[in-house]
């Protein structure tokens, strides 16, 4: 047991900040640090960069364009990106349909999609969720109909996160409505967001943004050859791709600057003419968030020893979903708190690029209650917090 | 870095899980506990014979020299066995000081026979009114012709009784909390004007409140230097802390364990009382709760080499997450024990006392939130 670095890894490490402080872009880094929204563009620059480097699936295999870096390596990257305010690589093409495609796709899916997903040539997002399926996901109703060498497909997708921004979306649909289990009449289709029957209908969230939308399927025709795996094995698919991008679910070194920036404001917010910062109570709600970000953060470097040991990843993701997401609401609501009547003032342009106006109150408070707002997602996306409590009571606990 | 155990801490915890099994079950700590000593003996000679007693020390001292995650480990086997034995109060306390501050003649006198399992020790520091500031020394040590002479009174001395030597922190100089000014001194509990009033605690060890009307000692009695003691109660205290928040993950888990299998088998409305979504997703609570408490004794444990501010930011963060956690499971698994969880007749409640009186151990949440912050 020992609580030191390798020397290996803190040579990664410096290596992995020498590169982000030279190849992040200043005007990335500048938004991210202030809060603002980032565009399409931002996201595909710096996702370019990771793949010029080399770096953008650390988890991957080495043959299909990984890293090869160790589970501590991976967390170390995370951590130091998240430290350097760079944007996080969207996830559905590099974490989620990328270890479906290496794992259970055909030779010609593997050729054609993986390359474009590294480089960051398409774009893809995830239809899971419809509006009769949510946490009870198996009931999804989404048709897919073999008509010849096509799906003909039905129904609609929602919460669709950057269907916006997509090139491709990979589907849960029912390809058999009379199989025992709900679960076992389920395929997994890739689709081109081109293909002509699609429609995409933003969905405006609490805070004013646009990052999830409706995705509608009216008779989308879909070449066989798009079927990953075996015809209603989609299920198993789909709990692989959950269980695989683990590392990172915490996303303790996103919350550790969180928590900086909070502090940045309680010590710039005045109450009763001294810093907020060294008001008894805030300091004390501040504290207690600290140490429980301390809890999750060991938590993870615990599981992250278990797996550099050899051993394969556990249920420990859910309970790390579980406080990560609290932990990030946690800081989202004291940072509202800190800002205090400033957080009234509804300006969306000033969160967007190019608005230089001068800013209503001070310009950390802009983001303060938008952020407070969307971050109610976080225990309620990738399987609600009380979904995650019923699955590590049925499998670790078995209740 | 690495956070998983090696082979010998392994087999450590495993040699400890197994006395806990085949010697020390409830009903025979039920009976140590209600013993007139409040402790066994014998078991304490076994844990002589074991090494137990000599992990903390330096293999100079007679110890074995391991690290700080062997005591870790000791303890939280310790908490899952609710052993009784006085090893945090004579060992790590006692036993701690003497090998910080003292001399290499305080350390041949003492440790040695410490680690046989020939002498018992305590640590007299708290006071009434001191509340857990730990620099809150009111008991004062003049110094006279060949020594000194400490006069005050000291709060629940755990372990005082069955004490052959209790380590008196007293001041010569400063204000009644400041830093500076305290020192330690060795006192034999047959001195002349020491008089103690020794009691049961609501979890079943053994303390006592400690007066020292005029107690003379001798020069040899001083441990370390006069007035300079502050920095090495906060040392030792601190590794004293790190081991109870191991102690506490031990109660916890056990709690835990054994409330999940109540849940189990426990029948109402026709079925198992685990298949309720509310007592899963209470369970589940437990579990985290469980699991960050190990987290963060760890770390605790493992910053205890580290320079002051690191250690004690990690050991005060510990103890006050372990604080609250603990109330929270133990608060718990009494409610899902139902009726039964009140009654003295189940292991549950006697748990749940003693995570309850860990969290008053050199300061409780509240005060480890407030250094914790720096303010402390």
């Amino acid at each position: 047991m020992n609580i030191e670095l390798t020397s290996a890894d803190r040579a990664f490490r410096d290596e992995v900040r020498t590169f982000l402080g030279t190849s992040l872009p200043p005007d990335i880094k500048r938004r991210v640090e202030n809060g603002l929204e980032l565009g399409r563009e931002d996201y595909a620059s710096w996702h370019r960069i990771l793949y010029e480097k080399g770096w953008v699936a650390p988890a991957w295999p080495v043959d299909h364009g990984g890293t090869g870096w160790t589970p501590m390596q991976r967390y170390l990257y995370d951590e130091e990106s998240a430290a350097a305010s760079a944007p996080r690589i969207m996830p559905f093409g590099v974490n989620m349909v990328g270890p479906v495609i290496f794992t259970f796709g055909s030779a010609a899916q593997k050729a054609r999609y993986l390359p474009r997903i590294l480089s960051g040539e398409d774009w893809w997002c995830q239809g899971y969720s419809e509006p009769g399926a949510g946490s009870d996901l198996a009931s999804l109703r989404t048709r897919a109909v073999r008509d010849g060498d096509v799906y003909v497909v039905n129904g609609q997708k929602t919460w669709t996160t950057s269907a916006h921004w997509a090139d491709q979306i990979f589907c849960l649909v029912r390809t058999d409505p009379d199989a025992a289990k709900p679960q076992q009449g389920i395929s997994f289709l890739l689709i081109d967001m081109q293909s002509p029957g699609i429609e995409v209908k933003p969905i405006i969230t609490i805070d004013g943004g646009h990052e999830v939308n409706d995705v509608f399927f009216e008779d989308v025709r879909v070449p066989v050859e798009n079927l990953v795996g075996e015809e209603n094995r989609g299920w198993t698919y789909a709990k692989f791709l959950l269980s695989f991008e683990r590392a990172g679910i915490a996303d303790v070194g996103r919350s550790k600057k969180q928590l900086a920036g909070l502090k940045r404001i309680a010590a710039a917010e005045l109450s009763d003419g001294r810093p907020l910062s060294e008001d008894d109570r805030f300091r004390e709600k501040i504290a207690a968030l600290e140490i429980d970000l301390l809890a999750l953060e060991y938590t993870e470097l615990r599981a992250l020893s278990r797996q550099n040991a050899g051993e394969e990843p556990g249920t420990e993701a859910n309970i790390l979903k579980i406080r990560g997401t609290e932990i990030q609401q946690r800081i989202t609501e004291l940072t509202l708190e800190a800002v205090g009547s400033y957080a009234n003032p509804y300006v969306p342009e000033a969160l967007k690029d190019g608005w230089n106006e001068e800013p209503i109150g001070p310009e950390y408070a802009a983001g303060a209650a938008p952020r407070y707002f969307n971050w109610r997602k976080a225990s309620i996306y990738g399987g609600s917090n009380e979904i995650q409590k019923g699955i590590v009571a049925k499998l670790v606990l078995e209740l | 870095m690495d956070l998983s155990y090696s082979e010998d801490q392994t087999l450590l915890a495993e040699s400890i899980a197994r006395f806990i099994q085949n010697d020390y079950d409830f009903e025979t700590r039920s009976r140590i506990a209600g013993s007139d000593l409040g402790f066994d003996p014998a078991a304490w000679k076994q844990f002589a014979a074991l090494g137990w007693l000599g992990i903390p020390f330096s293999e100079e001292a007679g110890g074995l020299g391991a690290d700080a995650v062997a005591v870790m480990i000791l303890m939280e086997q310790f908490g899952r066995g609710l052993v009784v034995e006085p090893y945090v109060p004579s060992i790590l306390l006692g036993g701690g000081l003497i090998a910080a501050a003292g001399t290499e003649a305080h350390r041949s006198r003492y440790l040695g026979d410490l680690i046989a399992g020939r002498i018992q020790l305590a640590f007299g520091h708290g006071e009434p009114g001191g509340r857990y500031a730990l620099a809150h020394v009111a008991t004062r040590a003049e110094a006279r012709a060949g020594g000194f002479t400490l006069t005050g009174r000291k709060a629940v001395v755990h372990n005082a009784a069955a004490a052959d030597f209790i380590i008196v922190s007293a001041r010569s100089d400063g204000e009644v909390r400041a830093p500076e000014g305290i020192s330690l001194f060795v006192v034999p509990r047959g001195s002349s004007g020491l008089g103690l009033r020794p009691y049961r605690t609501i979890d079943g060890l053994r303390a006592a409140e400690v007066e020292l009307d005029g107690v003379e000692v001798g020069e040899d009695a001083l441990l370390g230097e006069v007035g300079g003691a502050y920095p090495t109660v906060e040392a030792v205290t601190d590794r004293a802390v790190a081991a109870v928040c191991a102690e506490a993950v031990g109660v916890m888990d056990l709690l835990r364990e054994t409330t999940l299998e109540y849940l189990k088998t426990r029948q109402q409305f026709g079925r198992p009382l685990g298949t309720f979504q509310v007592l899963q997703h209470r369970s589940v609570d437990m579990l985290i709760a469980c699991e960050e408490a190990r987290s963060l004794a760890l770390m605790a444990t493992l910053n205890l080499d580290r320079t002051s501010p690191e250690r004690r930011r990690a050991v005060s963060a510990a103890k006050a997450h372990i604080g609250t956690a603990g109330r929270k499971v133990g608060q718990e698994a009494v409610q899902l024990h139902g009726g039964m969880g009140v009654t003295d007749e189940l292991k549950v409640g006697h748990y749940f006392k003693r995570l309850t009186m860990i969290d008053t151990f050199f300061g409780d949440s509240a005060h480890h939130l407030d250094r914790f912050a720096g303010h402390v």
